[in-house]
């Protein structure tokens, strides 16, 4: 399909701003002034309708196809969250209005969301305060982790250099802590995808700034040394980080704050129900206990005794600002509208029911894929096409057969210490039909893989396009209409 | 599984053969397999400085990136310009077009800390299991 | 209640009964009584319609009825209906990050193309996918520039967003670096405080067009100077400018940045907002964050990929370029398509608005007694003028006559309390304008 530049006609205009009305035309010198226009598309409004309508239609999508990616959560995005995002209440609100002097009077509405989704987020987790400013999970990663230093410093803990994460750990986390300044310890996972826990003994020391890990791991796995992890660590005063992405397979049963940790972060786009966008935007609120509280970020929403939400940035030990204002606002109204409809017994149908639709799976898929931990599953199981592969057909082959049948591929290659990883994550919102036809098609797979392996190769071919060489994209770089960078050193 | 008997190997799968005080140097035929395509390689600078297992060139493919490190400590006085537009000779002849950089040695008695051939082998062996 | 949890009780039992276990609740067994909740304590579900009865009630305590003449780097802009309806399309947004690329081309070609059109705006060579917010671009463009010469020492010129300046610290205080903020002027960046500083430790200088108080310059001298001992620039723009302005490339940037809110996203209060990030194709292995790269498939068609995704942190982990993973798809399609129906020639004429309402609405304001409008540089859309009370009564009494006058810059600036920044873009109408002006002369009586 052709690049909107292609479609360009040199004079054409999509979009008339109309004539000015005051009588002035200014003139920039000409020293500040650009040479040449910039090379924009110039394209009809019906060029640009369709040329979009005919892209999006190349995609997958939950509103289009079973999505059951390990790790995502993703689950049915509400329409009437969409529309109550859209409101101009909402979209048209400015920012910087509620940091003008008596400015909380115009953003009530506004504050008292972020207020209240902040008593929400604290009773569903056991924390004792959240911010919502961070924009992304791996966002609120480094902002929990930033926390952690914090504390530390505070406390005069100055040996402190490492942070120790398993070895199922999401790439996010060491990144996160490199990020911060940490230097990370890999702990090696047991044969019932918990924790090593001599390994972890042997690692901990006064060095130790503290943990992160998800639970359940990304193994679909509830660590069940999950208490004796918290007093290894705590014993050094380190602090515990609870990686937010499972959560979807613990509301109402069981809260991190509870079970030991000191902070966390959540990823609304994944338990709330926030859309994915295609790969962002994000949302990753971050909640302490009191021991991390006064170093939150600045601002914070606040109820006066009066009543009234108000923004208060005073904090003297708060790290600072992590991002422009109070976070991905025009996302958490959705969160915020999506919790108030589920309540209290809706979230914990949630979890109920996603980790019933992903040990439904796990077991029909049993008798044909190798599974990595004989137990029940939480929200997601994990297996490994070992045995497919032995035949020549990896999991990233029945990833490309998958797509042929129009169902969205399982999270594949990760975690990194499974070989032939397949993660499958059905969420609450999937139907046994939906299910079943899903276990059928990865059945039809290994059948497949057993007559004729070869034919895996040319799969997909049902799509607008077969494999891509992603080879040739990072050897003959081209990232852009105008330019191809081509390998290059860099100065 | 490749080996060239007459060179020398470090832990980190890299290669190298000392002539006349240079060492020329490049990535074994396990680590090419293991990297996959190489798409891209960060050359040191010409003239720079090097400790013997000091991290001094990255290679990256599709699905990994790799630091490469110095098999012996000296001078880099030459690196393989060739690999800036055909990355790919890594993948095709490792232990000879494939090569990397070339060291001029500070101290010979440091080749006393790298594997032989033999010993590379047996090193491979040791991991399969 | 979850209406969204579809199976009936027969198919549970039938699921339940095929896993082997009696109920649920035994699903759950791993959970250890002393690991249940302490408690759970939240109010009961809601239907739709009393969820969108009280949430638009909570819309309707919002303010946005006043007339908006505040900016500070977030623009009331109008946003051509197209750009919303096309991304309220389901295929668009309930999609993931494109991992599986033959089935997201749709994703995959439209950050292509936002990449494309970003280069062709700030004239920079290569763009990457996005990153969270103009600040956290600034960032990340920081830490990278850092990266491509192992220097230490940054200088950030005072008329760099406050709000940005304050991340920046955030980010860097616990890291050894030497920090420098060059002091404030209303008019362009003081070159002799940047040289003063400027040296062979310098790793990188960080400036920003038009300036917080909205002074337009031609930075190519500085660049220069900055080259000239071996540091980068990073250049800090308004994109709608940009249909104007002198771009970052001509003036010879490394790294360029920004906030792109003002390239169809509606401000909603703070955010999702879009960062974007160009520099030349020399660095681009040094760029965090998905950058969408060109190839053909195996038949030869022409398609899109993820590439370069070593730098990323699902590959290096800890030794990642930056700890991003996901960047904000959805807004930079938006960006895409507001880009694409404004086009190459609607850019010019909309920048042209904006600059000649704000020209004019000086000439009014200009007209007040007692207030001054700075002139110490030209301005593009946003300016400073100097009132004889404080800035932020003004602008309370102005809230009361149905207008947002501007941003009270003693908000981030002690001793600045009378001086406020105004905004004007192609949505305000001369009649707005006179009216806003009106105001101003009662408010000041």
């Amino acid at each position: 399909m052709e690049l909107i530049f292609e479609r360009s006609v040199a004079g054409r205009k999509g979009f008339d701003f109309g004539k000015s009305d005051v009588p002035v035309h200014a003139k920039i010198p000409a020293k500040y002034a650009r040479a040449v226009d910039a090379p924009l598309p110039e394209v009809s409004e019906l060029d640009v309708v369709r040329h979009y309508t005919r892209l999006s239609q190349k995609n997958f999508s939950i509103d289009t196809h079973f999505y059951p990616l390990g790790s995502c959560t993703m689950k049915y995005n509400p329409k009437f969250t969409e529309a109550l995002s859209r409101l101009s209440g909402f979209t048209d609100l400015h920012p910087l209005l509620a940091q003008l002097s008596g400015g909380e009077k115009w953003t009530q509405g506004a504050l008292q969301i972020l207020y209240e989704l902040e008593q929400w987020m604290c009773e569903m987790t056991g924390f004792s305060h959240f911010t919502m400013q961070p924009l992304a999970g791996a966002h609120g990663e480094l902002t929990g982790i930033m926390l952690m230093a914090a504390y530390h410093k505070s406390k005069g803990n100055s040996k402190k250099k490492y942070v120790i994460i398993p070895d199922s750990a999401h790439g996010t986390n060491p990144a996160s802590a490199a990020v911060a300044g940490y230097e990370t310890i890999t702990i090696p996972s047991n044969k019932d995808g918990g924790m090593d826990l001599e390994a972890l003994k042997a690692a901990v020391n006064e060095e130790t700034a503290g943990l992160m890990m998800t639970v359940p791991s990304t193994y679909g796995v509830f660590e069940p040394n999950v208490g004796e992890i918290s007093k290894i660590i705590h014993a050094v005063d380190g602090i515990m980080y609870y990686d937010g992405a499972n959560l979807n397979a613990v509301l109402g049963r069981c809260r991190p704050g509870d079970i030991g940790f000191d902070v966390m972060h959540i990823n609304t786009h994944k338990t709330f129900t926030t859309p994915h966008g295609g790969g962002g935007p994000g949302s990753g609120p971050v909640g302490v206990n009191e021991k991390l509280a006064r170093f939150l970020p600045i601002s914070r929403v606040v109820k006066r005794g009066d009543g009234v939400f108000a923004l208060d940035y005073n904090y003297a030990e708060s790290i600072g600002y992590i991002s422009s204002f109070y976070g991905n606002f025009g996302l958490l109204v959705r969160a915020y509208a999506y919790m108030l409809m589920l309540g209290k017994e809706g979230l914990i149908d949630t979890a109920s029911h996603a980790v019933l639709n992903a040990n439904y799976i796990m077991k029909k898929l049993e008798p044909y894929y190798k599974i990595c931990f004989d137990r029940i599953c939480m929200h997601e199981s994990v297996f490994s096409a070992s045995k497919q592969a032995e035949r020549g057909v990896h999991a990233i082959d029945i990833a490309k057969f998958l797509i042929d049948q129009q169902i969205h591929p399982p999270t594949v290659y990760f975690p990194i210490s499974v070989p032939e990883a397949i993660m499958i994550e059905p969420t609450e919102t999937e139907s046994k039909q939906t299910m079943d036809h899903f276990i059928a098609k990865m059945i039809e797979a290994d059948k497949l893989s057993q007559t004729d392996p070869a034919a895996f190769k040319e799969f997909p071919k049902t799509m607008p396009i077969a494999r891509p060489d992603e080879v040739k994209a990072a050897r003959d770089v081209k990232t852009s209409f105008f330019l191809a960078v081509s390998p290059t050193h860099a100065a | 599984m490749e080996i060239e008997e007459n060179f020398l190997y470090t832990k980190e799968h890299e290669w190298v053969s000392i002539e006349d005080n240079i060492a020329t140097m490049g990535i074994s035929d396990y680590a090419q397999e293991a990297l996959g395509d190489v798409t891209y390689v960060e050359l040191p600078e010409e003239e720079s400085e090097v400790e013997q297992f000091e991290q001094f060139v990255s290679v990256e493919s599709v699905k990994a990136a790799s630091d490469i490190y110095a098999p012996m400590g000296g001078k880099v006085i030459e690196v393989n310009r060739k690999l800036e537009d055909t990355p790919a000779l890594i993948n095709k002849d490792c232990y000879g077009k494939g090569w990397i950089a070339k060291i001029d040695v500070r101290d010979m008695d440091e080749s006393t800390n790298l594997m032989s051939a033999e010993e590379y082998r047996n090193f491979l062996d040791s991991l399969a299991h | 209640m979850n209406p969204y949890i579809t199976n009936t009780p027969q198919e549970v039992g039938q699921m339940l009964k095929d896993i082997g276990v009696e109920n649920i609740d035994a699903l759950f067994a791993d959970i250890k009584p002393e690991h249940r909740p302490k408690s759970f304590d939240l109010p009961a579900g809601l239907s739709e319609y009393e969820v969108m009865r009280h949430v638009t009630g909570l819309s309707l305590k919002n303010n946005v009825h006043v007339i908006p003449f505040i900016g500070g780097g977030y623009y009331d802009h109008y946003i051509p209906t197209a750009v919303g309806a096309l991304t309220s399309r389901g295929e668009f947004f309930t999609a993931y990050t494109p991992y599986q690329p033959e089935c997201s081309q749709g994703t995959l070609q439209a950050l292509f193309e936002y990449q494309s059109s970003m280069c062709a705006l700030t004239g920079m060579e290569v763009s990457n996918a996005s990153l969270y917010d103009g600040g956290t671009a600034l960032y990340e463009a920081m830490m990278m520039a850092i990266r491509i010469n192992g220097r230490n020492k940054v200088i950030v010129d005072g008329g760099v967003s406050p709000i940005y300046r304050k991340i920046l610290k955030t980010y860097t205080h616990h890291l050894s670096f030497q920090f420098e903020e060059t002091p404030v002027v209303h008019g362009q960046s003081s070159r002799e405080e940047i040289y003063k500083l400027l040296d062979k430790d310098t790793a990188v200088v960080i400036l920003q067009n038009p300036n917080f108080f909205g002074a337009i310059d031609d930075l190519t001298d500085i660049i220069q100077k900055a080259h000239s001992v071996g540091a980068l620039v990073i250049v800090s723009v308004y994109p709608v400018s940009l249909g104007l302005l002198k771009t970052p490339a001509e003036m010879g940037a490394d790294i360029v940045t920004g906030e792109g809110q003002s390239l169809g996203l509606p401000l909603n209060f703070g955010g999702p907002y879009l960062g974007f990030m160009c520099t030349s194709k020399k660095y681009i292995r040094k760029m965090p964050g998905r950058i969408v790269g060109e190839t053909v498939d195996a038949k030869g068609n022409r398609c899109f990929v993820n590439t370069l995704q070593a730098r990323e942190q699902h590959i290096r982990r800890e030794k990642a370029t930056s700890n991003i993973c996901t960047n904000v798809s959805l807004c930079a399609l938006q960006a895409a398509i507001f880009m694409a129906e404004v086009g190459k020639n609607g850019l010019r004429a909309m920048a042209q608005l904006n600059l000649d309402k704000a020209e004019y609405t000086k000439q009014v304001l200009s007209k007040i007694k007692g207030v001054e409008v700075k002139r110490s540089a030209p301005t593009f859309n946003e300016f400073t003028v100097h009132l004889p009370k404080d800035a932020s009564q003004v602008v309370a009494a102005m809230m009361k006559k149905g207008f947002a006058a501007g941003f009270p810059l003693g908000r981030y600036y002690p001793g600045m309390e009378r001086y406020l920044l105004v905004a004007v873009t192609e949505k305000r109408t001369r009649e707005e304008i006179d009216r806003y002006a009106k105001a101003l002369l009662e408010v000041l009586d």
